[in-house]
């Protein structure tokens, strides 16, 4: 499956999801920002890619909204958690969060392309 | 006050799907107050028995250990309306069952005829919101509850 095509199925889902129109689902919209999505949402989210994309999304791979208290210390991330952020988030800009280093940001900025790469990864792995 | 709104289970079949009557009666106190003399179950409370029907088999997919609550209504689409004298069935079917939640699919039926399609998500609320804290004691399946489900049981014997 191309980008593109994982990218258009990803817009259908949060179309549904957040009752968003389609031209809202930008790449680079924000789930919480711009979407409106509460932390609920999070859950239904991945319940609805399971379906579509028919693949198991293990509980905190995709969404950084539970990290490993390992990548944590007093709210703020640490050398192997901010590797771990540009890992799950290669496309966006973590300079606010580099310097800041506050794990609540990290919500913040997750976007739309950032789910359309976790899941090329995980179609490329799976195929 | 019991806040219930299915009146028995007719099938359940543990982790995929249950379906649960509701006989409704002119004596219920709420069918004169939305509309007085014209007696119809509000839909939230269609959706209500819904929610209730598809939370027990969530619940009892994990043994009642989690605190299973609605999260999302994801569809509610409404085709019939109720009256007393009607037999509403309602019919839950798993979707998708995690750690973290359930999501469900509702067809609610009165004979032949579609009342409604209603779609539910339940969060298992102590594995999600990060952060918040919750009473120990489990308040959406409380001892009460598991009792009463006890002589809920499909087939239960009425002989005296």
């Amino acid at each position: 499956m191309s980008r593109d095509e994982i990218y258009k199925k990803v817009q259908g889902v949060l179309v549904d999801a957040l009752g968003v129109d389609e031209d809202e689902v930008t790449p680079t919209a924000t789930l919480r920002g711009d979407l409106g999505a509460e932390s609920i949402d999070f859950l239904d989210i991945v319940f609805r890619l399971e379906k579509a994309f028919g693949i198991k999304i293990p509980r905190g791979e995709l969404f950084p909204e539970q990290m490993d208290p390992a990548f944590v210390q007093d709210g703020k991330l640490n050398d192997a958690g901010l590797a771990e952020v540009r890992r799950r988030m290669p496309e966006t800009n973590l300079a606010e969060l580099e310097r800041t280093r506050d794990v609540n940001l990290i919500a913040n900025l997750f976007s739309v392309q950032d789910i359309v790469s976790y899941l090329e990864k995980k179609m490329t792995a799976a195929a | 006050m019991r806040w219930i709104w299915i009146d028995k289970f007719t099938e359940f079949t543990p982790r995929t799907s249950a379906s649960a009557v509701k006989n409704v009666t002119l004596a219920e106190e709420h069918l004169h107050d939305l509309y007085p003399a014209f007696p119809i179950v509000p839909h939230s409370l269609i959706v209500e028995g819904m929610a209730q029907t598809a939370g027990i088999l969530v619940g009892e997919a994990r043994n009642f250990e989690e605190k299973v609550i609605l999260a999302k209504v994801g569809r509610a689409t409404f085709h019939r309306l109720v009256r007393p004298g009607d037999t509403i069935v309602f019919q839950a079917t798993i979707d998708q069952l995690s750690e973290a939640g359930a999501s469900v699919s509702g067809v609610v039926k009165a004979g032949d005829e579609l009342v409604a399609e209603i779609d539910l998500m339940f969060s298992h609320i102590d594995q999600n919101m990060a952060g918040l804290e919750f009473p120990e004691h489990n308040f959406v399946f409380t001892e009460q509850f598991t009792e009463l489900l006890k002589t809920y049981r499909t087939g239960a014997s009425v002989a005296l």
